[in-house]
């Protein structure tokens, strides 16, 4: 399948692309030291880092993985969002932001040194550096396949082009610069994607036209979560809440430093604990904008309209084109443009806040914590920027590691569970159990890390994992990531537990501003509708009546 | 610092005026787009010149 762009198609990308270039350009003028590159200098408003929050979480995997899944799962997909999503999100601002923000820790891994040790930083500093590299490479290898197959484009092109890009602004601005982007590219791909929308569901008889067309394992989203066997996702209820809603979703939000860091960003600790808050209200709504195309298109396939699922070269339907076949028989040159865009926008974000990540825990917490302490605030602005060209270059190296494989985007999904899941474990216990010490938390990193890997090697599904023995065999391979992280979880938890109980702690003197209950936070008063708790109630509300609406 | 919203409104603005250009110079435009029977570029570029106008007036205001 290939899509022709005419020069219109190719004028809007090229403006899209000097705006940004030029944002980069700006922004260069704000910087003039380490803190500004790496964190932004703590001087962004709300409504900046509630966005970016948001966008450095929208890549387009998830863009074209959400309509495929959607085309695949129907509504169960709302699922990722509305339990995978919006419940952390609101747990991160209410309760974990006082700890990151009033520590003054300059990133994730930094805060474990407060709280608990050395050792534990520089576990979580290499699993998240390593992360983020596989995460950007990925991305990367994503977006060269993606324009090599619909655009003919070269690979090596596509890659290289699009590197070239994402490293001029980040290097030339920094954080600042990779945040005002990810803003520009969430109204790009809102825009860029919600004619496609409603085009799509108003063919398709507008959504009483497709639960007639589809029935109700479509267009539900609760009614067939009893049992695995009953839901094409091969999920029930525990799975469901456990592995996703709870230690996926809140390892993911509640601890990757990708987007923690956007929040940190923020001018006041207000505004820090408001930013994901504020950011679950367009979360709770971005569904409509990429999975209800993909059940649109279930219902078009099913109405001689010429529309069909594509189909994959060995048979059987390929979501993930869902979203260009859309694409394609709706959009014009011109909007053809701004869909290919805000497709291309996607991915950079993703990339840019990877990077970003990467070089700020490898200036602050390997470069400055092991190999050169205590030089000039310039020398690491000047690390802070090799660190990108270095991090974009590794990127990458793993884009073109990536072609050698045929499963990377399982296996980024299951890195997640190995690195995201365990070290939720560890800051719950850290930020809510004085009694945890630093022993305890690094055994449990690395106990959970193994389970992760244990459980998946004794666990099969479609053909994958399963290297020691066959345990179990999961329905899909969603499920096995779901238990893969339940276990790591568990296993990082219990132990931490008990080997706790088995050292010494910190004197509670020292763990101020880090655990709750040891001394109070300061937390600058505000009026009633900005503060974290009222948003909070507001927004959980809201997703519950959604809940509600598509049961 | 740079105020996002005037880069944001510059971008959507121009964005706007040349797909609402598209849209009258070309209204019959379809290309592949088989189920497509509106004249999107024109709605869509209207659209986007109003949103490009409201964050230029935002940043105006602060």
């Amino acid at each position: 399948m290939t899509l022709t762009l005419t020069l219109l198609d190719y004028s809007i990308l090229v403006t899209y692309f000097l705006f940004v270039l030029g944002i980069g350009w700006f922004l260069r003028k704000s910087v003039s030291s380490s803190s500004d590159f790496l964190t932004s200098g703590h001087s962004l408003p709300l409504w900046i880092t509630s966005l970016a929050f948001l966008a450095a979480n929208m890549g387009a995997l998830e863009m074209i993985g959400m309509c495929g899944s959607g085309a695949k799962y129907g509504m169960l997909t709302s699922h990722f969002y509305w339990i995978g999503a919006i419940p952390a999100m609101l747990f991160v601002g209410v309760f974990m932001m006082p700890f990151y923000y009033g520590s003054k820790a300059r990133s994730v891994p930094e805060y474990l040194k407060l709280r608990f040790d050395e050792k534990t930083r520089g576990f979580n500093a290499i699993t998240f550096a390593v992360m983020t590299i596989f995460s950007s490479g990925i991305s990367m290898y994503a977006l060269g396949i993606l324009l090599q197959g619909i655009f003919g484009w070269s690979f090596t092109f596509s890659v290289c082009a699009s590197a070239a890009i994402v490293l001029a602004y980040t290097y030339l601005g920094g954080l600042n610069s990779a945040i005002y982007n990810e803003v520009l590219q969430f109204f790009l791909i809102v825009a860029g994607f919600s004619p496609l929308t409603i085009l799509a569901v108003k063919k398709a008889g507008g959504w009483q036209g497709i639960t007639h067309t589809l029935g109700p394992k479509m267009t539900q989203s609760w009614g067939h979560m009893a049992h695995a066997s009953d839901n094409a996702m091969g999920v029930e209820l525990i799975g469901l809440f456990m592995g996703l809603g709870f230690v996926l979703s809140f390892g993911y939000w509640c601890t990757n430093y990708l987007v923690v860091q956007r929040a940190m960003a923020a001018r006041n600790m207000t505004d820090a604990r408001n930013t994901p808050i504020v950011g679950a209200f367009p979360k709770m709504l971005i569904p409509f904008v990429v999975i209800l195309p993909g059940i649109a298109a279930v219902a078009l396939g099913q109405m001689n309209l010429g529309f069909a699922i594509p189909l994959k070269p060995a048979g059987g339907p390929d979501y993930d084109k869902v979203l260009f076949t859309l694409i394609q028989h709706f959009y014009s040159p011109g909007m053809l443009g701004v869909g290919l865009t805000a497709l291309i926008a996607s991915f950079m974000s993703g990339m840019a806040g990877n990077v970003t990540a990467f070089n700020t825990v490898w200036t602050y917490d390997i470069y400055q914590s092991y190999i050169r302490k205590d030089a000039p605030d310039s020398h690491y602005l000047w690390v802070g920027r090799m660190a990108t060209i270095f991090g974009v270059t590794l990127s990458i190296g793993a884009a073109y590691l990536a072609t050698q494989f045929n499963n990377m985007m399982d296996f980024l999904q299951l890195i997640f569970g190995f690195v995201n899941a365990p070290l939720f474990a560890t800051f719950l216990l850290g930020m809510f159990w004085k009694r945890a010490t630093g022993h305890a938390a690094f055994t449990g990193l690395v106990s959970g890390t193994c389970a992760a890997g244990v459980t998946y090697c004794l666990t099969l599904a479609e053909g994958k994992g399963g290297y020691i023995a066959h345990l179990w065999e999961f329905k899909t391979s969603m499920a096995q990531n779901f238990w893969v992280a339940i276990f790591a979880f568990w296993v990082c938890f219990l132990v931490t537990i008990v080997v706790s109980y088995f050292t010494c702690p910190k004197p509670v003197e020292e763990l101020a501003g880090l655990v709750y209950g040891v001394r109070k936070v300061e937390i600058e008063p505000s009026v009633w509708y900005k503060r974290p708790a009222v948003l909070a109630t507001a927004a959980a509300l809201a997703c519950i009546a959604l809940n509600f609406v598509f049961f | 610092m740079l105020d996002l919203r005037k880069p944001a409104g510059f971008f959507f603005l121009l964005l706007g005026l040349m797909l609402a250009g598209a849209g009258l110079l070309r209204p019959d435009l379809r290309g592949a787009a088989v189920l497509l029977d509106i004249n999107l570029n024109l709605y869509f570029g209207i659209f986007c010149i109003c949103f490009g106008g409201v964050f230029l007036w935002l940043s105006r205001k602060a």
